[in-house]
């Protein structure tokens, strides 16, 4: 405990970078599964090939990942970027399989009838499809979120610093509150992060909580399964 | 790309066949502590999911305790674990880390595969005078197979991955020249141990992935309609 309130400065600016990292990553995931989902769930035949890519890269192991990136796209493997690019990676292999499952659950028969309403292709996609795909879409978001906020600790394995630092720092010196002040830590901003969506995802989709007597069966089984 | 040549020179050296790390030898560990963590682990969520997808109680704790446990860094958590177990134990607190890491997929992989069953199949067992133990036996377990399979997959890959940083506390596995290399900048040796941990994984998952084909019952199988629920939760599972 005293090493926790000697260290609280070390803590929060860890914790700071530490945040930095994860919402960049998750940003930079978010926006780039859109466009893919939205091609995986449109042109059936890309899905196929699209899914299994992001399935393959998420099956490897973050540490291998670490130094296969920058191996192939020749930038350092010690530094920051590398540890972005990499959880990028893994946001996108959650989100573009939850974007395309979200388009998926849209009722058919709604979208019909905003075809018949005269909304054309773009329109429909943001003011119908998407918003309706959003509590799918919102659940893998949290599930991404969380993970890389967790994950993002291993780059210290690389030699970059987050809160990931109180982990070795703490086993060379045997400090067992270090570590557990940065465990503790890691999930509280996980959860907070999390909390964060959800209300969010309530404030913009008010349709969430009514959504449980008329989304369909499929939509929220897909909610369910992926968190 | 030179980079790549030196990492496969590394890999296919005759001395990677030598000492206390030859790469067998590390491909033994890895696999046995996904093995044993595995095991250990379905040996517990696995009738505590079927439990609450039979009985619908308990479901609320265990998505809470589910979520809560993808917060946990399992770095943070294997390092405290060992600080708390002490030196003399650490791959005990190896296995427990892997074990807890495991809980939640095949918790949610049993729960979710009972839940998935078509309520009305069920009501029709139970019409059909079956007492609960054989509604189970022999409607909910095979029915919900497929999603159980589907979670002891993503549990198998998270091990998988999480055993590489056994290395990190000495325990060997194939991120030994993974993380003995870094220090060093060994980037043959680095990116060899990538490359095979990769391998490992992309192997499993493709050996699983035809068991949760396998575990589908043929009665579900020719019936594409009515399983499409439980496909739409696979795929997202």
């Amino acid at each position: 405990m005293t090493w926790v309130l000697d260290n609280l400065g070390l803590i929060l600016e860890l914790a700071g970078v530490h945040l930095r990292q994860s919402v960049i990553a998750i940003v930079l995931g978010a926006v780039l599964s859109l466009p893919l989902g939205w091609v995986a769930w449109r042109y059936r035949l890309v899905r196929g090939p699209v899914i299994l890519l992001t399935g393959l890269l998420y099956t490897i192991p973050s540490l291998a990942l670490l130094v296969l990136m920058p191996a192939v796209l020749g930038y350092s493997a010690i530094s920051e970027t590398n540890l972005v690019v990499a959880l990028t990676i893994y946001a996108v292999a959650i989100l573009v399989r939850s974007v395309a499952d979200g388009l998926d659950s849209v009722d058919p028969a709604v979208r019909q009838s905003a075809t018949a309403m005269g909304y054309g292709g773009t329109r429909r996609f943001w003011t119908v499809d998407l918003p309706l795909a959003g509590p799918v879409i919102l659940a893998g978001l949290r599930v991404a979120a969380v993970s890389t906020i967790s994950l993002a600790t291993v780059g210290i394995l690389i030699g970059v610093a987050n809160l990931g630092y109180l982990f070795e720092n703490g086993l060379q010196r045997r400090i067992v509150a270090e570590v557990l002040a940065g465990v503790l830590a890691v999930v509280i901003i996980a959860l907070l992060v999390d909390l964060l969506l959800m209300l969010l995802g309530r404030a913009l989709m008010p349709w969430i909580r009514a959504g449980a007597a008329t989304t369909s069966r499929r939509a929220r089984l897909q909610i369910r399964a992926a968190a | 790309m030179n980079l790549f040549a030196d990492a496969i020179a590394w890999l296919l050296s005759p001395e990677r066949l030598d000492g206390a790390y030859a790469l067998p030898t590390l491909l033994g560990q890895h696999l046995l502590y996904t093995l044993i963590a595995v095991l250990i682990s379905a040996a517990v969520a696995v009738p505590a999911g079927w439990l609450i997808g039979h009985t619908g109680r308990g479901r609320e704790v265990a998505v809470a305790i589910s979520g809560a446990a993808r917060a946990v860094p399992s770095f943070g958590l294997m390092v405290l674990l060992v600080l708390l177990l002490g030196v003399l134990r650490i791959p005990e607190a190896a296995v427990l880390t892997f074990v807890l890491l495991a809980i939640p997929s095949l918790l949610a992989g049993a729960y979710t595969g009972v839940e998935a069953v078509d309520r009305r199949v069920v009501d029709a067992a139970r019409a059909m005078g079956m007492t609960e133990w054989q509604i189970f036996r022999k409607v909910e377990m095979p029915l919900g197979l497929p999603l159980l399979v589907g979670g002891l997959r993503s549990a198998t890959l998270q091990v998988i991955a999480t055993v590489t940083i056994a290395a990190y506390v000495n325990l060997g596995g194939l991120g030994w020249p993974i993380i003995q290399g870094i220090p060093l900048r060994r980037f043959d040796q680095v990116l060899g141990g990538a490359i095979l941990v990769a391998l490992l994984a992309l192997a499993v998952d493709l050996l699983l992935a035809l068991a949760q084909r396998a575990a589908v019952p043929t009665g579900v199988r020719s019936h594409p309609a009515a399983s499409r629920d439980a496909r739409a939760a696979t795929a997202s599972a």
